[in-house]
């Protein structure tokens, strides 16, 4: 008997069990919907649009699976659904990229970010999502195929071809940021990356 | 990898290269296969930054309310 009521969807354990799950995903999602998004406050609104989703979802949701990719997988679902309602969107990713640099005009804001940022928003969304999944979001290959729906030998591709458009992009500047010369982007990537790993 | 001057290492591609550049002597390797990977490591580091950065900010309230009031409204019905 009890044992039926643990596994019955709506049990109150299995669903603070959930919630606890769920709320600890939040930074997650929030991180995820800004390099969908590009700029905060529509991420945010994506990532709380993913979160009530998965939770309204919750019933279906098998307890100890990947509930991180599970959720990804929403948020991802939503970005592209809203996409397809407002077409005027496919138009504005390399604005929001524009947008996202001039919000951070602090001087002491670190640079590099910014660039590789700006670099990411030049790629196919394609692409910079199986990049960002897998660079990023810590994912699998097979995770990553499953949140974007396709195959594992896809994904790895789009990333690899990422990977190597990307370096392109931060080491020829196809882009302008105050007359700063793309050398500079590379150069400031690669002394951060030093002084980070220097921290280790 | 660390094998030094042998010679079947000259007639791999990256043989060849070492020798096209071989005023880089600080390297045993290609140093140009180094510098690129160098870079993508570099690029990496910085993606994992970015993402984390975001991840490590506090979420905002407003996220924890709407979870919150969501899960009262399903307690009422009941």
């Amino acid at each position: 008997m009890d044992e039926k009521r643990k596994d019955h969807p709506t049990d109150p354990a299995r669903e603070a069990a959930f919630k606890a799950e769920l709320v600890a995903l939040i930074p997650h999602l929030r991180a995820f919907a800004r390099t969908l998004a590009g700029d905060p406050t529509s991420a945010d609104d994506l990532a709380q649009d993913a979160m009530m989703k998965a939770w309204d979802a919750r019933q279906s949701y098998q307890m100890g699976t990947n509930m991180k990719a599970w959720t990804f997988m929403i948020l991802r679902n939503q970005f592209y659904s809203e996409k397809r309602r407002s077409w005027r969107q496919t138009q504005l990713d390399q604005e929001a990229a524009e947008r996202t640099l001039v919000a951070v005009d602090d001087p002491e804001a670190p640079v590099a970010l910014d660039e590789l940022r700006l670099g990411l928003y030049m790629l196919p969304a394609e692409q910079r999502e199986a990049l960002i999944l897998v660079g990023a979001g810590g994912f699998a290959y097979e995770e990553a195929a499953e949140i974007c729906g396709c195959a594992v030998g896809t994904v790895k591709s789009r990333v690899s071809r990422a990977r190597r458009a990307l370096q392109g992009i931060l080491e020829a500047g196809n882009y302008k940021r105050d007359g700063a010369s793309a050398s500079d982007a590379m150069r400031a990537i690669l002394e951060d990356a030093e002084r980070l790993s220097a921290l280790r | 990898m660390s094998t030094r001057g042998g010679d079947d290492v000259g007639k791999t591609s990256a043989g060849k290269m070492i020798e096209q550049r071989h005023s880089d002597v600080r390297r045993k390797s290609d140093p140009s296969l180094d510098e690129a990977r160098l870079r993508q490591q570099a690029i990496g580091v910085k993606l994992r930054q970015m993402f984390d950065q975001v991840v490590n900010e506090p979420v905002p309230d407003e996220f924890l309310e709407i979870l919150k009031r969501a899960d009262a409204r399903k307690s009422g019905q009941d």
